[in-house]
């Protein structure tokens, strides 16, 4: 466990080495603040456009984040031959597959915290009303949604050749999962047969991170969902980012370092 | 060779700056002229900052920003392009007299869900049809205002400026669920600016002077002007059942206004003219005999002594 330990900790520490992270915050504080400063019928109460416009920054730049440190984690490894002296500590590619994948999504969690502490900030200041445990209930589930996410592009960054198109994959994948997963089984029942077959094999097959997006509920106030149901989700999303990162360790297992 | 120290350079290159912008800044003069997203309120069609940038193609982003409008009127539950679309808007309904329709989102578009999927996606989205203006998902009037919709009806209207709903629902939701007729006011100016001589907005201006400043003669003046737009239209405009919807209002407005002051004959001139575009001449006609009746009544009443 240490030795999963110790290389998520390296992740983590390249987090905040790279200029990512710096980019996006900055890039999601000056489009909010300048939102947030229009004043729209000299009304100051109004705030809800604000918080759709910086949880929407905050979740592109979160996917951002996580799909472009997790993909380049293995290939930059071999790409360095630093990943021969890791495998000879003796560290297993099963434990270097775990140590990435916690490194990762660790680090994506760090990343959200401070993303979160300026929406809570930004937006309380300008209603002043702080939902905490709604704030700490969306943050919880994009932070599990993240971890899937993390297993699928590690699992990308075995089998694609460079981590630029791992990076761009992964990104259509789950934009189109996020956008279209909901509404796969509606498609699926306006065609006919075996196209709907197909589509509805899609839509139990993908795993459904639309799930973890309340950013609606989060906006208009809808209070919190129900524990339970954040428990069953998060069941879900552990079944998932464990059968990603199994397909990661069997493709990394056979597969040649040089 | 000696160096020059940094001090200089850097007196040279402010030097230089300012060179450079007492040169320039005359030749850019176009550059006071460009919008800044802070003077939204205040500005007109001709010179938005989405017209800058999107050319005349920023229209056909008008009807999404009011249905972003409606979105937010229900706290995010809404059909998607996937679901049973929403025949009418119901933020727009009360703006034009109406009440919430039978197919309104009130009707779960989603229909049960069909897989446990889906029955678990719905605890994570708005899954319960409610209003801003009676408290939106929370139920608190307080916390959650029909204000929210606001920013989505400016952005249409510098979308669209020709887009007269925006301008007509806008004012309606400013001065009665606001309390704000001075907006309200000002976003109509902004329309009929956009828009010269329409009768639609003239009509609202009325009835904002009527209801909210209780200036009759205003009211009075401005619809007088909405009849006359209205009266200027080609016949076809004027036969379509929008034109002869806004008609009803104009002069049925008046014809209550001329009541109230005890203008008999005017308000009974209005309410023949009602009667010509109503749906419903019978009931109008009713109406007419009894502003008859009171005038009459009126007329047959000796005046009282003076005291």
């Amino acid at each position: 466990m240490n030795t999963i330990w110790a290389l998520a900790g390296i992740v983590i520490k390249e987090l905040y080495r790279r200029k990512d992270f710096y980019v996006l915050f900055v890039l999601t504080a000056v489009i909010t603040i300048a939102a947030g400063s229009v004043r729209f019928f000299h009304d100051p109460n109004i705030v809800r456009y604000v918080k759709d416009l910086c949880l929407l920054l905050i979740w592109v730049s979160a996917l951002l984040i996580t799909i472009a440190t997790a993909a380049r984690q293995i290939p930059a490894e071999r790409e360095n031959r630093t990943i021969f002296p890791l495998l000879a500590k003796p560290v297993t590619r099963g434990q270097v597959i775990l140590g990435k994948f916690f490194g990762c999504w660790l680090a994506s969690g760090v990343a959200l915290v401070v993303f979160y502490v300026f929406f809570a900030v930004t937006t309380g200041s300008r209603e002043q009303y702080w939902p905490v445990a709604d704030y700490l209930q969306a943050f919880l589930l994009q932070w599990i949604m993240l971890g899937v996410v993390t297993a699928m592009t590690l699992l990308g960054s075995i089998i694609f050749a460079a981590p630029s198109s791992t990076v761009t994959i992964l990104f259509i994948v789950v934009a189109g999962i996020l956008f279209l997963g909901r509404h796969l089984n509606t498609i699926a029942m306006h065609n006919p047969e075996p196209l709907r077959s197909v589509i509805y094999t899609i839509y139990f097959i993908i795993p459904h991170l639309e799930l973890f997006d309340v950013r609606e509920r989060l906006v208009n106030d809808w209070g919190l969902v129900n524990w339970l149901d954040c428990g069953l989700a998060a069941l879900y999303a552990a079944a998932y980012a464990g059968l990603f990162l199994l397909l990661t360790w069997l493709a990394f297992r056979r597969k040649s370092l040089n | 060779m000696k160096t020059i120290p940094p001090g200089w350079w850097l007196t040279l290159l402010l030097t230089m700056c300012f060179t450079l912008a007492t040169l320039f800044v005359p030749r850019a003069a176009w550059w006071n002229a460009v919008p800044r997203v802070a003077d939204w309120n205040g500005r007109s069609q001709s010179d938005n900052v989405f017209k800058l940038l999107l050319g005349e193609g920023r229209r056909l982003f008008g009807n999404e920003m009011f249905t972003m409008a409606d979105v937010y009127f229900h706290s995010g539950y809404y059909p998607s392009i996937f679901d049973q679309q929403e025949t009418e808007h119901d933020v727009a309904m009360p703006a034009h007299g109406q009440t919430e329709d039978a197919n309104s989102t009130g009707d779960d578009f989603l229909g049960p869900p069909r897989d446990w999927i889906a029955a678990l996606d719905r605890r994570f989205v708005p899954n319960q049809h409610t209003h801003l203006d009676s408290g939106g998902a929370s139920g608190h009037l307080k916390k959650a205002g029909v204000q929210e919709i606001l920013p989505w009806l400016k952005l249409a209207s510098e979308m669209n400026p020709q887009m007269i709903e925006t301008y007509t629902v806008g004012a309606y939701w400013l001065q009665t669920g606001l309390h704000n007729p001075a907006e309200a006011q000002a976003f109509l100016f902004e329309g009929l600016h956009n828009n010269p001589g329409n009768s639609e907005l003239l009509f609202d201006l009325g009835r904002l002077y009527y209801e909210s400043y209780q200036d009759v003669n205003r009211a009075r003046n401005v619809w007088l002007a909405a009849l006359r737009c209205w009266e200027a239209q080609s016949a076809d405009v004027k036969a379509g059942p929008q034109a002869r919807f806004v008609c009803d209002e104009i002069t049925m407005n008046l014809a209550h206004l001329e009541e109230n002051e005890r203008n008999w004959p005017q308000a009974i001139q209005y309410l023949q003219k009602v009667k010509q575009v109503s749906p419903n001449p019978d009931a109008i006609q009713k109406q007419i005999d009894e502003a008859r009746k009171a005038m009459a009544a009126q007329t047959s009443t000796p005046a009282a002594p003076p005291h």
